[in-house]
């Protein structure tokens, strides 16, 4: 199957402050979304200073020097939806406003990108810091299975490696945070300069550029912050077990895999869909259909900046181990590498690529809509028309090189397995491993 | 050259017009309805069948027959097996779900538009000649009880089980949609084939299709797939119809904890039954709760979160169905937070009735986020088809969407005040925590609400 992809039109021009302005016209609904990326993450934290780019992003909402009050009510009265979102690699704020209100929402978008740290006061800081301390109690400690990603992490990558942590922080570090750190970091990273401005939807090209330059244009540069790298190898099969509150045994398997957007990405997105995305694919196929040894499995490939992850994930059905589940899943790799996959599941596979490129072309604002991927794409790729070449990696990939990606970076000799079991059920746990904890 | 003004907030101008998308209602010969929805942006489409039927109609003793069926559906139709309608559905790209409501199941099937006859064609054979083979049927069965297992652990299912329960009690209405572990085990494999001959009958059905194509093209191929379905099964009736059947109201407030020691938060529900979807107090109830505890700068929201930093976030809303619908407060806070979150919660809930009304800020705040980002719910073909199943199913009028509006800037304060006082009754409310007994027991005294009733977990 292929179709031509509906072109992405922008426009992107750069205010003389650095601030890359990208223009996006759709007319279908009166609206526009206005979508903003700042290049900072987690990734760019220090160990024992965590969670800081995260808890940014909630102060970030809570005023600024000329509109010194809480963000939501003067968009929300002008009938905008509005949200944020903190990664290891970026933060990203949005609104999806009226037609009508796209003044007030450039003004208080640039008003807290230039004018944020004056209206930041001691008990913003502490209220917010303690919100933050219940999401994590509500997303991770909370929720079974939630600290897994912590107990991965830091099993993946050394203690220096910027993606040892996890974007929430560490609640101590969260708790040990002081005012004037939280400044700095805001004069550090948030600067037009290290920020990019779309916005798409029912507004006139020229217009937007005016608008773009009258709201952001006086705010100072920054120095643009340099690029952050660090590298991380697994040597051996590393075997971790975790005990939770859980009914059911859990395994988690995780290895290293290429950057997001560097050769092999794509490979490993479609290996993931080979082994189980869909009742087609080989594992659900296998241990869930068929054998029943399984009540689910996934697999995925965790796209990052300076380096990804691949990971597998299978919970045991009442009366099968984790170990004939992973005899199993180790039968199948070894299958994929040898023999690759075929042609009908190839096709398949890329069908299904295709087809969620074109979904994604629906909505103009949001996390996932046009904006945010006009955002991406110049952020990560210094091009918003990267659309087609990002489409074009998963056309061109061939049963060889997901073969050949699988059998680089899917050694079953280099791998973290983390078994999760109900507490005090060690002998569920995979053999020989090593209690772990997170916190 | 825009000179900016920051010493005040840019005005916002008037909203800008927008016409609601024309639904051309048909009637196949076989009874289906089949509404049909222009939608040109992108070449997609959506077709959206509702099936009258939901959890609702769950036979007594067979809570979660309807999810099964719903289930049942992708397992198989003719020659093909489930792994071949998954692989059919994929060399499409099409996306397939299925959503089982209180009232009505909802299919939905998109792909793109020039893939358009094969979809409705593979929706057509999953929904109307299914194999329901027992094999698949004993698998599909037991991933819901293993499912349900998982889920004992999860302390929002538990709360959302538990607080149904209390304010259902014995009512159709009274359940999660997957069931509990007694009833999934008394269901059988010909239950499912006479839930599904007695519901899937084209009489009792809506068929939405909203994509890229005139509105012939799109009635054309729902025709060509749906046209020859017809009503299957013994004729039997799809089961009770529970919207009809009337709830026993609590007479009394309720306070109940389902004990979880160590959690590190307690996940609270606080509400009773309240009303229809389709009362006439519908926009004044809109209203209310986005002042109450419906957005982000509600009272709600910025007691327990912004002003005391108890919880990452609480919110109220009603659990709209055909039948009388449960309100209720949602969140999750801090295990120590837990009593006074609770009072906070109770004492706006009271406020709301009158002794706070909801000032002119508030009035406008609330009816703004509630009107002018409504054209926004309409961009893709998934969202208008969901809008327009949503019609369907309350029976309500095609002007519905062009009134909405208008409707909601009528409401008063005076309004929301009177629908608060009618509809929240703080002395039947059901207050259920589900958190560490034994660290929250010694507050919780404070709260005046006497004694919790402990309920174990139970899924």
């Amino acid at each position: 199957m292929t179709f031509s992809a509906p072109n992405l039109l922008f426009t992107k021009r750069t205010l003389a402050n650095g601030l890359d302005v990208i223009v996006h016209e759709d007319h279908h609904v009166p609206i526009v979304a206005v979508n903003v990326w700042y290049h900072v993450g987690s990734k760019n934290e220090r160990p024992g200073r965590t969670g800081f780019a995260h808890l940014f992003e909630h102060l970030m909402f809570e005023g600024s020097e000329h509109h010194n009050a809480g963000y939501f009510p003067p968009l929300q009265q002008a009938g905008a939806l509005v949200n944020g979102s903190t990664n290891t690699d970026r933060t990203n704020y949005w609104e999806v406003v009226p037609t009508s209100a796209i003044d007030r929402a450039l003004w208080m978008e640039s008003d807290r990108m230039g004018y944020l740290l004056p209206a930041l006061t001691r008990e913003r800081f502490e209220n917010q810091r303690d919100v933050v301390l219940n999401e994590r109690r509500q997303s991770y400690e909370n929720r079974p299975y939630g600290m897994v990603m912590m107990a991965l992490s830091s099993a993946l990558y050394p203690p220096d490696h910027p993606y040892s942590w996890m974007t929430i922080g560490s609640a101590d570090d969260i708790r040990a945070m002081q005012l004037d750190d939280v400044q700095e970091f805001f004069r550090t990273y948030y600067r037009p300069s290290n920020a990019s401005l779309v916005l798409a939807g029912d507004i006139d090209t020229e217009r937007g550029f005016e608008l773009a330059e009258a709201y952001f244009g006086e705010i100072p540069a920054g120095v643009r912050p340099a690029p952050i790298s660090a590298a991380a190898a697994l040597r051996s099969e590393q075997r971790l077990v975790m005990e939770d509150r859980v009914e059911l045994p859990r395994v988690y398997m995780a290895w290293h895999s290429p950057a997001m957007f560097a050769p092999g990405d794509a490979e490993m997105d479609l290996v993931g869909d080979l082994l189980a995305n869909g009742k087609t694919s080989r594992l659900y196929r296998t241990l869930v259909y068929e054998l029943r040894m399984a009540l689910d499995v996934s697999a995925y490939q965790g796209s990052r900046e300076i380096g990804s992850f691949f990971m597998l994930v299978a919970t045991a059905a009442p009366g099968h181990t984790l170990a004939d589940i992973v005899a199993h899943i180790d039968r199948e790799l070894e299958q994929v590498v040898s023999d690759g996959p075929s042609v009908e599941e190839m096709e398949r596979s890329v069908a299904q690529a295709e087809a969620h490129f074109m979904y994604r072309l629906q909505t103009v604002g949001g996390f996932g809509g046009k904006s945010d991927q006009l955002n991406a794409y110049n952020v990560l790729r210094g091009n918003p028309g990267f659309f087609t070449e990002d489409l074009d990696r998963y056309r061109l990939a061939t049963p060889d090189s997901l073969r050949e990606a699988a059998r680089a970076y899917l050694p079953l000799n280099r791998r973290v397995m983390l078994s999760v079991i109900p507490r005090g059920q060690h002998a569920l746990a995979l053999d020989g491993s090593t209690a772990v904890t997170a916190s | 050259m825009i000179r900016v003004d920051r010493s005040r907030l840019p005005e916002v101008g008037a909203d800008p017009p927008f016409t609601f998308p024309a639904i051309v209602r048909n009637v196949l010969p076989n009874g289906l309805r089949v509404w049909t929805v222009e939608h040109h942006s992108v070449p997609i489409i959506t077709f959206s069948l509702q099936v009258d039927g939901g959890s609702g109609a769950d036979p007594s003793g067979l809570d979660g027959l309807a999810a099964i069926v719903a289930d049942m559906v992708d397992e198989g139709t003719g020659a093909l097996s489930a792994i071949d309608i998954s692989d059919a559905l994929a060399r499409i790209g099409a996306e397939y779900d299925a959503e089982v409501g209180a009232d009505a199941t909802l299919f939905s099937l998109t792909t793109l538009t020039r893939f358009a006859s094969r979809g409705a064609s593979l929706l057509a054979d999953m929904i109307v000649r299914p194999s329901l083979r027992e094999s698949d049927f004993t698998r599909v069965r037991q991933l819901r009880l293993d499912r349900l297992r998982q889920l004992k652990d999860v302390p929002s299912a538990v709360a959302e089980r538990t607080f149904l329960r209390l304010v259902y009690d014995e009512h159709p209405y009274g359940h999660l949609s997957i069931g509990s572990d007694s009833s999934l085990r008394q269901v059988s494999h010909s239950d499912v084939a006479s839930f599904h001959g007695g519901s899937f009958q084209p009489a009792r059905a809506t068929l939405v299709v909203c994509g890229d194509m005139s509105h012939d093209d799109l009635l054309r191929h729902a025709r060509d797939a749906f046209g020859n379905w017809v009503a299957a099964g013994d004729g039997a009736d799809g089961g009770a119809v529970a919207a009809d059947v009337e709830p026993r109201l609590a007479p009394l407030a309720t306070f109940a904890i389902v004990a979880r020691e160590g959690a590190a938060q307690s996940e609270l529900r606080i509400g009773h039954l309240a009303t229809r979807r389709v009362t006439p107090d519908y926009p004044s109830l809109v209203v209310m709760n986005a002042v109450l505890g419906g957005q982000f700068v509600s009272r709600i929201n910025l007691k327990l979160r912004e002003e005391k930093g108890y919880t990452y976030g609480a919110r109220t809303g009603f659990d709209w169905r055909r039948g009388v619908s449960p309100f209720a407060l949602q969140t999750s806070v801090h295990t120590g937070a837990t009593a006074d979150a609770i009072a906070d919660s109770l004492a706006e809930i009271q406020a709301v009735r009158g002794s706070r009304p909801p000032s002119d800020t508030e009035m406008q705040l609330a009816k703004a986020s509630l009107t002018r980002g409504y054209p926004r719910g309409f961009e893709t073909a998934q969202q208008v088809a969901r809008s327009v199943a949503q019609i369907a199913l309350y029976g309500l009028p095609d002007t519905y969407f062009a009134e909405f509006v208008p409707k909601v800037n009528a409401v008063t304060s005076a309004n929301v005040v009177d629908a608060a006082a009618r509809y929240l009754d703080p002395s039947k409310l059901t207050t259920l925590i589900v958190g560490d007994h034994s660290a929250i027991a010694e507050s919780l005294r404070g709260l005046g609400l006497g004694e919790p009733q402990v309920f174990p977990v139970e899924l």
